[in-house]
């Protein structure tokens, strides 16, 4: 590919994407096409490090010991979901570095959901249930996806991410048989996360200004309204099974497309979250800032740990 | 900010002795020693591997995409070199 225009080697990637080929880092690829990875990427894994601030928030009140071992795996896996993700982004030129500061400095967003309280021991039920269960139904969709490193990290995050689905579901379905206080409890949560969780998908296509070009390039492989429908199929019958009642009175099962049909999402809400307005959006920053200024001290020490041992003439 | 970052590591995980050894990701770590310690946090939290190697991400050599019609030609005229390619009537090899 070496004396080929800009334009030539552009129509050679998309040829490449068409058939289906993988794209991996050493690959000549559209700087357009890195940037939107790098984009993408770096909001997913940052995703990942917050998504553990709401319920780090119960592991200290979890119900039971058992309980407690489960969350804490549980927010350990979101932790290790970040790094894989941050490790595929820097196959695009960027450093961890750049990538946390950016974070930081609240450049870069994260998704809106993390920005919602979690008030009862059933928001870790409903966070595992819907927020766990709408993220699988997207990086299901990213497992596919045209990067390599990306699409790798995918596949081995849905398989954990079954583990969070399922105790979330079981936490609520706990709960549902319960006392007439506990089930309030789970129905109250539902009715807390059900549509930040439909909001998870993002805006109708036609609303969302880099879908086209990224299905073009195969890194989204379907619309964010078919994946929030396969979502609500899905999740629909999972309620109906313990007694949860969707939040939502124009819920519908429409026997001729064998969907269900839902009401409208208020997506101002939505706006409002991301441009920072959100009930926990300066907490996050703050306690994301705080973690890294405190954790430096550690980093120094392991710093010097490993110069002191090279010095010693023990390779590091 | 830390000015300085940790050295990038390359993570190769073996599910099971006797498999071959796969790569997994990286991670960064200031020592090799660390650097074990992150891998199997962040890639073996569930047993997924029962041996890890670590190498420095600048250590790994690789041949670039450009290569790879005439890095590979080679191979690509020797189809005596597969088993298919000989002609053994009546025999049975299975
Ligand atoms: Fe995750
Ligand atoms: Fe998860």
């Amino acid at each position: 590919m070496k004396n080929l225009t800009e334009q030539e080697r552009e129509k050679k990637f998309q040829e490449r994407i068409d058939r289906g080929e993988i794209i991996e880092p050493k690959d000549w690829m559209p700087e357009r096409y890195r940037s939107q990875l790098i984009r993408m990427m770096s909001q997913h894994a940052h995703s990942e490090i917050v998504g553990m601030l709401p319920e780090g928030n119960w592991i200290t009140r979890a119900p039971s010991l058992k309980r407690k071992a489960v969350l804490l795996a549980k927010v350990q896996d979101e932790g290790g979901h970040g790094l894989y993700i941050y490790s595929g982004t820097e196959t695009l030129n960027i450093s961890r570095e750049e990538l946390v500061g950016e974070f930081l400095s609240g450049k870069a967003k994260y998704s809106s959901i993390f920005n919602y309280p979690t008030l009862t021991w059933a928001d870790i039920g409903a966070i595992g249930w819907l927020v766990d269960g709408a993220a699988i139904v997207n990086q299901t969709a990213l497992a596919k996806c045209s990067y390599g490193p990306y699409a790798r990290a995918m596949v081995r995050i849905c398989k954990e991410e079954n583990f969070h689905h399922k105790q979330g579901y079981e936490i609520l379905a706990t709960l549902m048989k319960g006392t007439e206080g506990q089930k309030a409890m789970a129905q109250d949560a539902v009715n807390r996360w059900w549509w930040p969780s439909l909001m998870m998908f993002g805006p109708s296509d036609k609303d969302s200004p880099n879908s086209a070009e990224l299905m073009r390039w195969k890194v989204k492989r379907f619309s964010n309204d078919d994946l929030r429908q396969r979502f609500i199929d899905r999740t629909v019958p999972q309620a109906d099974n313990i007694g949860i009642k969707i939040p939502d009175p124009m819920l519908k099962f429409n026997e001729t497309t064998s969907h269900y049909e839902y009401g409208p999402i208020n997506w101002e809400e939505f706006y409002n979250v991301i441009k920072g307005n959100g009930i926990c959006n300066r907490e996050r920053m703050k306690a994301r800032r705080a973690a890294h200024t405190d954790g430096r001290w550690v980093r120094e020490a392991a710093e010097a740990y490993a110069k002191k041992q090279t010095a010693k003439g023990i390779e590091a | 900010m830390n000015s300085t970052e940790w050295p990038l590591w390359e993570v190769f995980t073996q599910k099971k002795s006797g498999l071959p050894f796969e790569h997994a990701g990286c991670i960064h770590a200031p020592d090799k020693e660390m650097a074990l310690l992150n891998a199997r946090d962040v890639y073996s939290r569930r047993n997924e591997a029962t041996c890890l190697w670590v190498v420095p991400s600048g250590a790994i050599v690789s041949s670039t995409p450009d290569d790879m019609g005439s890095f590979f030609e080679p191979a690509n005229d020797k189809i005596y070199r597969h088993p298919n390619f000989y002609k053994t009537p009546g025999a049975n090899f299975d």
